[in-house]
């Protein structure tokens, strides 16, 4: 389906008013490949609800859940909040930087996995958590950490 | 510990409405519609004592006759499910546990306050949360609780869910407001207050989860009973999410009146790997610190007042003898960086400070000024920053500068004992 059609889809579906705004930036983004607002989307998005580029950019860049930098397959957010930080934490993003060698904030060369810090997910019983797309995982060690990957490599192989 | 307001959560199917009127669900909303009159409502949500448990611990009763009292054929009641406090996670616990009891909550709010439109503004990253309640409200429509003419009666109501995308900020009620609007979340100037003019300017009452999932307890078995738990100032009970070097973390609910001291070593068992305690921080990341010294608190709206420390969201995060109070209050003012709206000055620019010094002073360059900087700087937040959010910002750090102040001279110094902000040696 082309990428217009899919947009306006979404647009429709929830409905065309200006405070929708939000709504559709995120369920756009979730249907898009790379997890991101691209500036076609964003165009599309302000033409059709008659809101500015310049606001709905202003919207799409507000929020931390919204990209417009291409992502990779699995998004891996990692909470750096204090009872996370605090109980292995930074290991956490210690190990997930060696393993994928990329730097939080980075996408790994295969588009596979980026890595991004995100504030309390509300995981906070089973700190040091992530969230890997909609996934939390928690109680998190350096071997937990590397099996998980190998996990998820696989997957992707299938 | 009890379970008054939690008492569904795990015991039922969530999403079963069979279950949840076998367990007594919708006797207060059918008791309200049938038998009360919406002043009687409010009235007996007033004498319930019931304070708000988002964070502000406003009266709930007071907040719903403001709105009540406003003369607009369009009312909105918003439930803020944005839960982004740190260490806050029990609002997921009612919300995931016995949603029905959460939206109960809003229609007996909306039948009261006149209005007719609900919102869940539930926070982003909880979209497991979500799809239950998108479904609990289908269900609703389906059974006559949701829509035209509630159960028969002339009271119509309807809930739309609406998703926030990562920003701590729009838990802020004039933030919450703007997000649903479209708008990026900055929060609004005070006055006008949301009852008076709040959602696409109308009367706006915006509640808690835990508040509402008060509201029906509190209807069926009356505020005199109600009143029976907790103290004098502060009724009911609290949902506790504790967080950190405790043995069993997780929520709990318990009666106001009960002691750090009985939640850190009665409930969670005592710390990990037999550790000594070093601080509790009460509320989350914009929460006050307390000492070892202080585990004897009571939580109690009145007796936390007296301290000049807040409960906040009722989140508890225990720190151990190895957090460096310094690391700690980095990451705590890091947070507050990244979230904050940057609409007002004070809050935009203290925290980037704050953390500039703080730097400083782990990597050893600084000074005696540099204490008394952070301390105005403070200070200024506290008192001049547009919300809640950059007003409270600076809450772990006064509290750490005033019973940790000799790790702050420690690291002046050039070490630090605990060795976990990464400057362990001299
Ligand atoms: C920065 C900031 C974040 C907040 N986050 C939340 C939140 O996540 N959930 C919440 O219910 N209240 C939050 N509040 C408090 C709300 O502004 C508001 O007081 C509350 O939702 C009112 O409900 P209540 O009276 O039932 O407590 C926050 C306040 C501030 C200043
Ligand atoms: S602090 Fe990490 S999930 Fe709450």
């Amino acid at each position: 389906m082309d990428f217009k059609k899919k947009v306006l889809d979404i647009i429709k579906n929830k409905g065309e008013t200006s405070d929708k705004l939000l709504e559709i930036l995120l369920e756009v983004q979730n249907k898009t490949k790379g997890k991101y607002l691209s500036e076609e989307a964003l165009i599309i998005i302000s033409n059709e609800l008659k809101i500015p580029l310049s606001k709905v950019y202003g919207v799409a860049t507000f929020y931390s859940m919204i990209s417009t930098k291409k992502r990779g397959k699995y998004l891996v957010q990692i909470c750096n909040s204090s009872p996370c930080y605090l109980n292995g934490g930074k290991m956490v993003t210690k190990t997930f930087e060696k393993l994928l060698n990329i730097k939080v904030g980075e996408t790994t060369k295969d588009n596979l996995f980026t890595l991004e810090y995100t504030s309390c997910i509300g995981a906070c019983d089973i700190a040091p958590a992530i969230k890997i797309n909609d996934e939390v995982y928690g109680n998190l060690t350096p071997e937990k950490i590397k099996s998980l990957l190998n996990v998820l490599r696989k997957e992707d192989v299938k | 510990m009890i379970n008054l307001i939690s008492r569904l959560c795990g015991k039922i199917s969530p999403l079963s409405i069979k279950d949840y009127k076998n367990n007594k669900g919708f006797k207060a909303l059918e008791k309200v519609l049938f038998k009360m009159e919406p002043e009687n409502v409010i009235d007996e949500v007033k004498n319930s004592n019931l304070r708000g448990r988002g964070g502000a611990a406003f009266p709930t009763g007071l907040k719903w006759s403001f709105v009540a009292s406003e003369k607009n054929e369009c009312k909105y009641v918003i439930c803020n499910a944005d839960e982004g406090e740190p260490g806050t996670f029990k609002d997921k616990i009612l919300l995931d546990g016995c949603p029905f009891q959460v939206i109960e909550g809003m229609i007996i709010a909306g039948y009261a306050v006149g209005a007719n439109t609900g919102y869940i503004y539930i926070r982003g990253e909880y979209p497991k949360s979500r799809n239950i309640l998108t479904k609990a409200l289908d269900i609703l429509r389906n059974e006559g609780y949701l829509g035209k003419n509630i159960l028969g009666k002339e009271f119509s109501f309807d809930i739309e869910i609406r998703s926030g995308a990562g920003a701590y900020v729009c838990g802020e009620e004039t933030a919450l407001i703007e997000s649903i609007e479209g708008n990026p979340g900055r929060s609004r100037f005070k006055p006008p207050y949301p009852p008076n003019q709040g959602l696409w300017g109308r009367p706006t009452l915006v509640n808690n989860v835990e508040t509402l999932a008060n509201i029906p307890i509190i209807l069926s078995i009356g505020s005199k009973e109600y009143k029976e738990y907790g103290t004098e100032s502060s009724a009911g009970t609290k949902l506790l999410s504790v967080s950190g070097s405790v043995v069993n973390k997780g929520v709990y609910e318990v009666e106001f009146g009960i002691t750090l001291r009985e939640v850190i070593y009665d409930i969670c068992g005592g710390l990990k790997d037999n550790k000594r305690l070093k601080f509790v921080q009460l509320g989350g990341s914009s929460g006050a610190c307390l000492p070892k010294e202080m585990l004897d608190t009571k939580l109690d709206f009145d007796k936390l007042n007296e301290l000049d420390i807040g409960l906040g969201s009722g989140a508890v995060f225990v720190g151990n003898e190895d957090t460096c109070i310094l690391d700690f209050i980095k990451s705590t003012m890091e947070f507050f960086k990244h979230e904050s709206c940057g609409k007002c000055t004070p809050c935009r620019e203290g925290n980037r400070h704050i953390i500039n010094i703080i730097n400083r002073i782990i990597d050893g360059d600084g000074t005696e000024r540099d204490l008394e900087l952070l301390n105005s700087l403070a200070l200024l937040m506290k008192d001049t920053s547009l919300c809640g959010l950059g007003q409270a910002a600076p809450t772990a750090l006064i509290t750490t500068m005033k019973y940790f102040s000799e790790e702050y001279i420690e690291h002046i110094k050039g070490y630090c004992k605990t060795g976990s902000c990464g400057k362990g040696e001299f």
